[in-house]
């Protein structure tokens, strides 16, 4: 999964012996680089930025940088809309879908990948391809009758539907690039197929298990459609929350970029310190083989 | 995990009492006891022994997986027959056979219009996104300073919920006081709507879209072309063959699987959005319905309008549409991938 930092393919070398002299593909690819950078990057420097003015400052194009910046927007977020709330509520969620995702989805990989069970990974790319929306109508009409309807509980099982075909998928390729003579040797030493899962693939798993989780985490806290639908006023997650706000308070622009920062930011540092899952993650599938 | 581990030895003690025993100590103590029996036995209680395997380790997960997705469509196509509207507790109405398709298929003014733009959406951000992707993954294909950087940079809006992506460029793109007006008025150029304008809002939708997945095609690519051989560029280098020649007939034809893939990915959830269109124009997808796509139309009809039976019908063809869509690719792709 880390194959992107370690091979360099040597075609690029004889690049270095016209070092000296700067050909005008480098400056052009130079410039690109700085503009794909600045253009990535300049959305999250301006709401950062928007988020510490108040709101005078960011009507005021003559202080676009240079301002004094003040917390109070970020105040207002937590104490005057009660966000603090919706952040536990986004990070209960996310890890308890996530945690049962993995539950279910590790082992359930693990007998597709070992018995070959092809067909089932039909199942889990239907998951992938079926509209969101399609399964929020018939939740919606069975769980309001169960009276379940802005419980965490519906909420947990909704963000399942994005975490367990995730893990599914992810951890059956994983499984796959582990070698079945581990499994035999295993199997030789006394151990039943189920101690092989427990003792040995599991254990050689946790990479790529940590990666499943980490995507199904940060999916399940960037969820909005489930939510918007089945979460009630006590167990709204950010993204509604964010969205109600833009809806009663669009004017306020410092608050809205306070409470995009306050929603965007944890899964941002948190993504930063796994970037190395998160980018195989989400390239998993892709480049099999 | 432990109730899982449980259900399976349970089950494996009925047919073979004493031999198994808890994970814990099958490892060295197993072994002896397993010996014992006569060949043929062995083979037929491993074989039974695997399946139950195989079926307890999978039942849980295509359990979920059935519970969340197939039953959902099976009901939407059933309520897509019947003419059920209102709230929830009313509970289905009777069939009225296919007259929801045809209500759908014969509507103008909203379902037809969606449908286009469903597929101008797509079609404009994937198209865009791609050409982009596999531009940008080859200029940061080479090692340079700071090239981790960029790509943690690149990763950013990968993880970033499509609402605050949107609520960003609100403030960005707002007519009077957004930056990218400021910016324009540097350079000459008259302000613009953008989201605000109903024949720029949904241009400036593709273009916030093309911002935010770019950067997927871009790591997709960048990992392809991280696993490719190198013998073949070098043989072509060796063979004065120009940096293009290079790309254009060796790096790019290598690549294709990768390439099908992401497009494939991007292309599905492409079709699937709603999170971005929702948040910037609202339900309706603004006043004059500028910038409904089907999930935003079906959204409306089912929670707006409780028109339950007709946005299944919607939905129904809406799914066949996407799968019809993914498969073909799909399949092209999968054949060497699965």
């Amino acid at each position: 999964m880390a194959i992107i930092e370690q091979v360099r393919p040597s075609v690029q070398q004889p690049a270095k012996f016209n070092r000296k002299k700067v050909r005008p593909s480098s400056i052009l690819r130079g410039l690109g680089i700085a503009l794909v950078i600045v253009v990535t990057a300049f959305p999250y420097l301006w709401m950062v930025l928007a988020a510490l003015k108040t709101n005078v400052q960011i009507s005021d194009t003559s202080k676009l940088f240079f301002f004094s910046p003040t917390l109070a927007n970020f105040e207002n977020v937590l104490e005057t809309n009660n966000f603090g709330p919706y952040i536990f509520n986004s990070a209960f969620i996310a890890i308890s879908s996530t945690v049962v995702s993995l539950l279910l989805g590790v082992p359930a990989a693990w007998a597709i990948s070992r018995f070959k069970l092809a067909s089932f990974n039909g199942i889990v790319l239907l998951a992938r391809v079926v509209p969101a929306i399609l399964l929020l109508v018939p939740w919606y009409y069975l769980f309001s009758r169960l009276e379940m309807v802005g419980g965490y509980s519906v909420l947990v099982l909704s963000h399942m539907f994005v975490g367990l075909p995730l893990v599914t998928w992810i951890m059956t390729g994983f499984f796959g690039t582990i070698p079945i003579e581990l499994d035999e040797a295993g199997q030789i030493d006394g151990l039943t197929e189920f101690g092989c899962f427990w003792r040995i693939s599991l254990p050689l798993a946790v990479p790529g298990m940590a990666t499943a989780g980490i995507l199904s985490v940060i999916f399940s806290w960037n969820n909005f459609l489930f939510s918007l639908i089945l979460a009630s006023e006590k167990t709204m997650t950010l993204p509604v929350a964010l969205y109600q706000f833009m809806a009663y308070a669009s004017t306020d622009w410092g608050g809205l970029m306070a409470a995009a920062t306050i929603m965007t930011m944890p899964i941002i540092v948190f993504s930063l310190f796994a970037q190395k899952y998160v980018v195989g993650g989400l390239t998993a599938g892709a480049t099999k083989g | 995990m432990t109730d899982l581990q449980d259900s399976q030895f349970d089950g494996s003690s009925q047919i073979q009492t004493s031999p198994i025993s808890p994970p814990q100590s099958n490892g060295r103590s197993g072994t002896s006891n397993g010996g014992r029996l006569s060949r043929g036995d062995t083979k037929t209680l491993k074989r039974r022994r695997r399946n139950r395997l195989k079926w307890a380790m999978i039942a849980p997960a295509v359990i979920a997986i059935l519970i969340l997705i197939a039953f959902p469509i099976a009901y939407t196509i059933n309520l897509s027959l019947t003419d059920t509207s209102g709230s929830a507790s009313a509970g289905p109405a009777p069939y009225i056979g296919f007259s929801n398709f045809g209500e759908a298929l014969s509507d103008m003014a909203r379902f037809w219009p969606a449908v286009w733009r469903t597929a101008v959406f797509t079609a404009g951000a994937l198209g865009i996104e791609l050409l982009l992707g596999i531009a940008i993954a080859l200029m940061l294909r080479k090692r340079f300073f700071g090239s981790g950087l960029v790509r943690t940079i690149m990763m950013i809006p990968l993880v970033t919920s499509p609402v605050a992506v949107a609520a960003i460029w609100m403030l960005m793109l707002d007519p009077n006081l957004g930056v990218a007006n400021f910016l324009l008025s540097k350079i000459g150029i008259d302000p613009l709507g953008w989201l605000t304008n109903p024949s720029q809002a949904f241009p400036t939708l593709i273009m916030i879209d093309i911002w935010q997945w770019t950067p997927l095609v871009i790591i997709i690519l960048l990992a392809g072309l991280a696993g490719l051989p190198e013998e073949p560029e070098e043989a072509a280098l060796v063979d004065g063959a120009t940096a293009w020649q290079r790309t254009r007939f060796v790096t790019l034809p290598l690549l294709r699987n990768t390439i099908v893939i992401a497009a494939v990915l991007r292309g599905i959830d492409a079709l699937k959005t709603f999170d971005l269109i929702y948040a910037t124009k609202g339900p309706g997808g603004g006043s004059s319905n500028e910038a409904e796509t089907l999930n935003v139309y079906i959204y409306g009809l089912s929670f707006d309008y409780m028109e339950i039976g007709l946005a299944s019908a919607i939905l129904v063809i809406f799914f066949v549409l996407v799968l019809i869509a993914a498969l073909g690719t799909l399949r092209q792709a999968m054949k060497e991938e699965l």
